[in-house]
């Protein structure tokens, strides 16, 4: 970065005078000086030190809040600890993540969990990518429709997850009514496997589409505009140039959305955990929508083992760290090649 | 990481420079008119964006045996004052808006005037270790804090803050993302001459901050306060986990409960999640293009 900043020429000598320096003033009096003197000492500490002083407070609260917590979750994951006594804490060294490994309910809320999350990012990303292309056109009212398309944003979790409860139900949701009327018999979205994935996902795709093409309509802004003048000139058509120029231009953004999506898809909490709220945390009555993140709560408040839970946390936590490096990879890779 | 940077400040549309050259510009792909095609998919899109919010409201205005039958209502009804009056005292609503406008305001607040000093250390000072701390809080975003309740549960039940307002506050003051936000954004908008004239002036760190840097963020701290009001307001894990008993919610703790109820009443449910919802879409009716602005401003680029 190479923002210019006083400090950058902060003199090493003593009576530097830096306040001085950007006019280069001349200091002839002799009190007058003195009492700069002083003051640029004081100066110097102020400038040195209340950078510090401004992110402390931010820092201060993420090692307590942030920090702190996720290392000892790695700590309570190697104890047995149960949600009635969370202070009593038995060393079990690894036996907790030794005991996900067979477990079955473990492995199928991970698979789970990859499976809703494919479903719910990449039509998303999809339908968020053409919806940006269009909101780039010239409109009459783009604003309206911008704001319309975060109005699922500003719908909480909870709230949207029950609506959808409703408009999925067997019996009388709007989707099998629909779906009946073009002759396709009911389908239970919520107790069976795909269906009740593809619902828990709709949830997901009907919240973030709009976020998402708003991210990707400000990275299509800044496309220079040149480079669709230049490939106009070349002959390229719309249909080629979206694809030779806008999306080249996009792939940062892309990687971005679709990490983010990533992280959010395996936290996936209160969408599963509302769409069949009779069956508690479950997923579903045989577990067929569970996630990492509800099956991470029926172990630890359900079932009441915190120790347990942590080792899910921990193993989840390194699933990502496995993503961010891949994502750093990619994105190495992506800039060497342009 | 993807190196990022703010699209410029205050003109999101930069619509006038193009406009010269509009007929070149037009044949090349960055600022087409939108055909009937692109309004059609526009539509659709606005229908599949609000349909089940109006739906919401539709549902809420039945009552539970209209919505046990086929077809679906698709009109208002005229049970709606009555399930909102029931609602509202069922799932504790009234405690649940105080609640939850006291948890998004003092997080809001406090992450934005947080946020903007950290941003402000970050895109205008020097000091030692700047680009590793700024490392750490870009990783920091990568990290979801859904990893972490388990320790903070733990602490929550040692100091006994369960169903306290504060174990809900406290943890949401952390926000990596506002951090960044203000760096991206002073990065641009604040011009060193302005810091360095003050600086002539022998004013100190803290007259720059209050008298340079905080009247030059305000229209990105309106923006990251409401984003973060926003995220606090729908922040449904973490409240749930330690508000457990029903005499102090917030509202999504409400709403849920109300989903979770043995005999669920679905109007009901769709009465309260309607009133859940309405705040923050009035703040969106109204903040609207301030909101679109500020979210495509904080967008990553390359």
């Amino acid at each position: 970065m190479a923002t210019r900043h006083d400090t950058a020429a902060l003199p090493s000598g003593k009576g530097g005078a830096a306040p001085a320096r950007p006019t280069a003033r001349k200091a002839s009096d002799p009190v007058d000086e003195r009492r700069r003197a002083r003051l640029s000492r004081r100066w110097q500490r102020d400038v040195r030190w209340s950078p510090y002083a401004f992110i402390a407070p931010f820092f201060l609260l993420f090692l307590a809040f942030g920090l702190f917590p996720l290392l000892y979750t790695g700590w309570a994951s190697l104890h047995q600890v149960e949600l009635t006594a969370p202070t009593d804490m038995n060393w079990v060294g690894l036996r907790n993540y030794t005991r996900l490994f067979d477990d079955e309910f473990f492995w199928n809320a991970a698979q789970n969990t990859l499976t809703i999350g494919i479903i719910s990012t990449v039509p998303q990303l999809l339908m968020a990518m053409g919806l940006a292309h269009i909101l780039n056109y010239k409109l009459r009212a783009s604003t309206f429709y911008r704001v319309v398309m975060l109005a699922p944003y500003a719908t909480s979790i909870a709230a949207a997850s029950l609506v959808f409860v409703l408009l999925f139900g067997y019996d009388y949701g709007m989707v099998n009514w629909a779906l009946s009327s073009v002759g396709i018999d009911h389908i239970d979205w919520q107790n069976d496997k795909w269906p009740s994935q593809i619902a828990v996902s709709t949830i997901v795709i009907w919240r973030w589409t709009g976020y998402n093409a708003l991210i990707y309509l400000a990275a299509m802004q800044a496309v220079p505009q040149d480079l669709y003048e230049s490939a106009a000139l070349d002959g390229a058509n719309r249909f080629q140039q979206f694809f030779h120029v806008t999306l080249p231009q996009l792939r940062p953004t892309i990687l971005f959305t679709a990490v983010v999506s990533t992280i959010g898809a395996s936290q996936l909490f209160g969408e599963p955990l509302l769409f069949d709220a009779s069956k508690g945390a479950s997923g579903g009555a045989e577990h067929q929508f569970q996630t990492l993140g509800l099956y991470l709560y029926e172990q630890g408040w359900v079932n009441q083992h915190l120790g347990r839970a942590s080792a899910i946390a921990w193993t989840m936590f390194l699933i990502l760290l496995v993503i961010g490096v891949i994502n750093y990879v990619i994105s190495r890779r992506l800039r060497a090649s342009q | 990481m993807t190196t990022t940077t703010l699209t410029a400040p205050a003109k999101p549309d930069a619509e006038k420079p193009r406009r010269t050259r509009r007929s070149r510009a037009a044949r090349a792909g960055g600022q087409m008119h939108g055909g009937p095609l692109a309004y059609t998919v526009l539509a659709l899109f606005t229908i599949g964006s609000l349909f089940p919010l109006v739906w919401t409201a539709i549902a809420a205005s039945r009552d539970n045996n209209r919505l046990a039958q086929t077809p679906p209502p698709f009109w208002f009804g005229s049970n709606l004052p009555h399930n909102i009056e029931v609602a509202w005292k069922d799932a504790n609503l009234g405690k649940a808006f105080l609640n939850t406008t006291i948890v998004a305001g003092v997080s809001a607040l406090t992450i934005v005037f947080l946020s903007t000093l950290a941003g402000f250390a970050f895109a205008k000072l020097r000091f030692k270790g700047r680009n590793a701390l700024m490392l750490v809080v870009i990783g920091t975003m990568m990290v979801p804090p859904q990893l972490s309740v388990i320790p903070l549960y733990m602490m929550v039940a040692k100091l006994d803050w369960t169903d306290q307002l504060q174990a809900v506050i406290l943890p949401s003051l952390v926000s990596a993302f506002g951090v960044f936000f203000m760096r991206q954004y002073l990065l641009q908008a604040l011009p060193d001459e302005i810091i360095e004239a003050a600086r002539v002036d022998g004013a100190s760190s803290w007259r720059v901050v209050w008298h340079v840097v905080f009247p030059t963020a305000r229209p990105a701290m309106a923006v990251l306060g409401m984003l973060m009001f926003v995220q606090a307001w729908n922040d449904f894990l973490w409240p749930f986990l330690v508000l457990t008993q029903t005499g102090n919610p917030t509202v999504q703790v409400a709403i849920a409960g109300l989903g979770r109820g043995y005999t669920p009443d679905q109007s009901l449910i769709m009465a309260g999640a309607l009133l859940g919802t309405l705040p923050l879409l009035l703040v969106f009716a109204i903040f609207g293009k301030q909101i679109v602005g500020g979210i495509m401003q904080g967008a990553v680029k390359g």
